[in-house]
């Protein structure tokens, strides 16, 4: 009976750690995803400055109230704009940044299709 | 023939990319989030500066007149540029000037009131500086502008003479 008193007890305590441990987890990866706005270059994670500190805490109350991870990024949107998000949305501002690469890689593959065709003929 | 077409599209695509990135040299590097339309107050319970009590925002800001919602800190600096324009402001009849002490020691902020005089109504208290990213704050000292519980202008950063003009031109 004590061995099973034990046991549960390390079985509980083990299992509140890998429920912390989650937590933590989703919370470091929205900071991460946070720019700070005022040490302009670091995310929220890195950042120590005051605003990212209280962005941190309010997050944590945020999951905890049971808020999912976009409707963190959109309440955070609403009130900072998008600039806070390192991963833009797609929309009519950033249609550009996102097509550019691909544009990009097609013109490249152009060129070199050419380059070839040249050598053949 | 076709080659020089591709080569004439390849030249203006590359002077495109080029404008953009120098256009961009000129762009400061600083963010600022942009306020252009008209925003609802935020509902969310302040603890009263020195108190235990706590008060809804929606109770605060219910009347018809105008209100500054200032954010401060004894620690900060600006805001002790700003406190005389503060001053000057809660002379005016219509409007009423509602503090948040944002992450600051109760003693330090009342010597702070002691030394440079209290132009607030009201006093709210935001220790761990979550009250102000619920109003989209990010540093202090910044202002918000309220009316029939809208927030209509805001303003980053130290009240100084011009954008106190602009703040008595609004309530007036």
């Amino acid at each position: 009976m004590k061995i099973f008193k034990i046991t549960l007890i390390i079985f509980f305590i083990i299992n509140f750690n890998l429920l912390n441990a989650e937590e933590k987890d989703l919370q470091n990866k929205i900071s991460k995803n946070l720019r700070c706005l005022i040490c302009q270059g670091q995310s929220v994670y890195d950042s120590d400055s005051e605003f990212a500190n209280s962005l941190k805490i309010a997050i944590k109350q945020k999951l905890e109230e049971g808020q999912s991870e976009k409707q963190i990024y959109d309440y955070l949107k609403d009130k900072y704009g998008e600039w806070i998000l390192y991963d833009p949305e797609f929309n009519k501002n950033t249609y550009f940044l996102w097509l550019l690469p691909l544009f990009l890689f097609l013109i490249g593959g152009r060129i070199i299709f050419k380059l070839f065709n040249i050598k053949k003929n | 023939m076709k080659i020089s077409v591709f080569r004439i599209f390849l030249i203006s695509l590359f002077i495109i990319i080029f404008l953009i990135f120098y256009k961009g040299l000129n762009n400061t590097n600083i963010y600022t989030p942009n306020f252009n339309s008209e925003k609802n107050i935020p509902y969310i319970e302040n603890e009263i500066f020195n108190t235990n009590n706590k008060i809804n925002s929606k109770e605060i800001f219910k009347g018809n007149k105008f209100y500054l919602m200032n954010i401060w800190a004894s620690w900060c600096i600006p805001c002790r540029d700003e406190h005389p324009f503060l001053m000057k402001l809660s002379l005016l009849k219509n409007i009423e000037i509602i503090g948040l002490n944002y992450k600051d020691k109760n003693k330090n902020a009342k010597n702070f009131l002691k030394e440079l005089k209290n132009p607030y109504k009201l006093i709210l208290s935001d220790r761990d500086g979550t009250n102000a990213i619920e109003w989209g704050a990010y540093g202090v000292p910044e202002s918000f502008i309220i009316h029939n519980k809208k927030i209509i202008k805001k303003v980053i950063g130290p009240i100084d003479q011009d954008t106190f003009l602009q703040i008595k031109k609004i309530v007036e």
